[in-house]
């Protein structure tokens, strides 16, 4: 296999592991900005590919080619909706965020496991039959080189990512909103003297985190498993908060994380038949993401630093 | 009502309504409760056979619980018991199948080697906070996920290309004719025997020793603690450490008495993750970790009967069990609510 083949066949898959990541962890910056750690990504994203793969076998036939669409939009709706239970114990209720993170894990896993019992009778769901489409985006997919390493083949749901990570740069640090969504990350209190009602805020940001991190569980299903048991989401929800925090709790910085992380992970999967990667156990691409989160936590790679008040709950008139 | 009442009605009313909620759960998917929940009963103590297995499955959650809750007293959140849990199992099991020694060395040694492992894996953790300001939650997790990937590539490796590691041998094992013969051959092993000692160990380091006085001074506050002279970063390392020695002892329940030997896994096994569970029911406490264990290793167990004996899938143990972490989360508003309860009484 030459270079450029090599090239060809990794940067297009790599940019399909990424996408799910990429809607996660723009969703964990979301919350993580307002000042909720939001562990419960990794269940909100079981959450959002149950709900795909259901929505997806069931209207397939009513819905035609747009079946992919209308699963997602409805994992964003559910997804958006299941957060709620974080936001209500983290927020109103004052539970430890990162209990009520873990909880939202085990609980989105079991519902999901548990319907797909009670409506199929059986542990995993039937393949899909229609999955997120590829297609060539005219005129640029002719240019040398970079048309068939980016432009050729790629799914819709990619350039949706990457307009995500730009809308969500824009509305972070452009816009009133994006304004107080940090204020109320940073300092609560001063936000609130403001007049930003400061849970309103919370809340608004923890349901984005819950429709996209749905959003990326559909995305995944549907364009890497086309089916859902228990372990179609494996660390990916996980991996989208590391992608945040090397990121440096920044969109485009999510955005580049996760791709590079999606690298890592299409030559964990199939460096076995690419040359030189062959050498490398594939143990070592597989840790990579994490052990270089930790390492940018410790400031070996550029300081990482969360928003001050992330953790805390905002108990109005207290110190 | 007092504080301490209620601190105990709090875990209880969380049972209580995650209980409730299960059975909506089951009414509203078009199952009957009633059957369910006594599937659940037959599944615990239906027999010896299933008393057995269901104090088998207790064990290793007692060692979860204890690691998760030794943490929380000294002001750390151990999310990742599930990697310090998967390396002391590697850990006993390699010792159990690698070496041959008469058992009073061979089954200590396991059992420390798991230790150990965990120890160390909970070590660079505290070492991260202590040295980096990395934050506990975050760096565990990642070692989470990196101890699975280090654990399944050395099981192949260990394995030439299988996926599980030899037996162990009978000398590095925990289990017992007699425990078996007593349980109408279930999986019972000595196990609960080190697990129920390990709660005497956290007890008598937190409230008989110094350095557990140190301990909990720092969880408590950590400013304080430095003004009175104690070294914080010292305290961390250390606390993590102990934490992550208990995980690994809970992987060597299943290594040295469950399974006999160690296989890849394709994710976690939930016994540390559950073990924030059991900690948070049992109020961080030696003896409510001894309570909280007993209740999801039962549920948990109790639930495989479900399937078979009233038709509905198990998972529905894992939405209560999910539930009551919630609602023990959120005891805050239990407590509003019952201290509202109290004055109206009062007032009447």
């Amino acid at each position: 296999m030459s270079f450029l083949e090599m090239l060809y066949f990794i940067i297009p898959s790599a940019i399909l592991y990424a996408t799910p990541l990429i809607f996660t962890a723009i969703g964990g910056v979301f919350s993580e900005r307002s000042g909720v750690v939001n562990i419960g990504l990794e269940g909100l994203m079981i959450v959002g590919a149950f709900v795909g793969i259901y929505v997806n076998l069931e209207y397939a036939s009513t819905f035609g080619t747009a079946t992919v669409w209308v699963a997602m939009l409805a994992a964003v709706i559910v997804g958006g909706i299941f957060s709620l239970l974080h936001a209500v114990a983290s927020i109103s209720f004052r539970a430890d965020q990162t209990v009520s993170g873990v909880a939202i894990n085990l609980l989105g896993l079991a519902v999901s496991v548990f319907l797909v019992k009670m409506i199929y009778d059986k542990g995993q769901t039937d393949m899909i039959t229609r999955s997120i489409d590829r297609f060539g985006i005219p005129y640029l997919q002719d240019i040398p080189f970079f048309g068939p390493l980016l432009f050729r083949d790629v799914y819709s749901t990619s350039i949706l990512a990457f307009a995500v990570a730009i809308g969500a740069w824009f509305i972070i640090y452009k816009t009133p909103f994006g304004l107080r969504l940090r204020a109320v990350g940073e300092h609560p209190m001063a936000a609130d003297t403001m007049g930003v009602n400061v849970n309103r805020m919370r809340y608004i940001a923890v349901v984005i985190s819950g429709a996209l991190g749905g959003l990326g569980g559909a995305v995944y299903a549907q364009s890497i498993t086309l089916n859902f048991s228990h372990a179609t989401i494996a660390g990916q929800g996980f991996m989208a908060i590391a992608a945040m925090i090397f990121g440096k709790w920044h969109p485009i910085g999510a955005l580049g994380a996760a791709l590079f992380f999606g690298v890592a992970q299409t030559l964990s999967i199939a460096g076995s038949g690419i040359p030189y990667i062959q050498d490398i156990p594939a143990v070592y691409l597989q840790i990579l993401p994490y052990v270089l989160t930790i390492f940018a936590l410790a400031g070996f790679i550029g300081k990482a630093s969360a928003p001050k008040a992330s953790g805390q709950p905002y108990i109005k008139g207290k110190r | 009502m007092s504080n301490r009442v209620i601190n105990i009605l709090v875990p209880i009313i969380s049972i209580i309504i995650g209980l409730i909620v299960g059975a909506i759960v089951m009414v509203v998917s078009g199952y009957d409760p009633v059957q369910g929940y006594s599937a659940l009963w037959t599944g615990i103590f239906g027999d010896s056979y299933s008393i057995g297995n269901t104090i088998r499955q207790i064990t290793p959650y007692i060692l979860a619980g204890l690691a998760v809750a030794f943490a929380f007293r000294t002001g750390l959140f151990n999310i990742g018991v599930e990697g310090q849990l998967i390396l002391g199992w590697l850990a006993a099991a390699w010792v159990g199948y690698a070496f041959e020694l008469p058992k009073i060395i061979h089954l200590p040694l396991a059992l420390l080697a798991a230790a150990a492992a965990g120890a160390l894996w909970a070590f660079i953790a505290g070492f991260l906070k202590a040295k980096f300001k990395v934050h506990e939650v975050i760096a565990t997790i990642m070692l989470n996920y990196t101890a699975l990937y280090i654990a399944n590539a050395v099981i192949k490796k260990l394995s030439d290309g299988s996926f599980k590691t030899e037996r162990i041998h009978d000398s590095a094992s925990l289990r017992s004719p007699f425990l078996r013969e007593l349980t109408d051959n279930s999986s019972l092993h000595y196990g609960i025997i080190v697990a129920l000692l390990m709660v005497v160990v956290m007890w008598f380091i937190l409230e008989k020793t110094t350095r557990g006085y140190e301990l909990k001074a720092v969880g408590f506050n950590k400013h304080a603690a430095d003004y009175a002279g104690m070294n914080v970063n010292k305290n961390i390392i250390l606390a993590m450490t102990i934490s992550g020695m208990f995980a690994g002892l809970g992987g060597a329940m299943e290594a040295l008495g469950t399974f006999g030997n160690a296989s890849i896994k394709a994710g976690f096994t939930g016994i540390g993750f559950d073990g924030i569970a059991v900690a948070l029911l049992g109020a961080n406490t030696p003896l409510g970790v001894v309570f909280g264990a007993s209740l999801f290793g039962s549920l948990k167990y109790g639930a495989l009967n479900m399937p078979n004996a009233a038709g509905i899938p198990e998972e529905i143990v894992s939405i209560i069990i999910a539930l009551i972490i919630f609602f023990v989360a959120s005891g805050y508003i239990i407590r509003v609510a019952l201290q509202k309860l109290s004055k109206k009484k009062e007032g009447q």
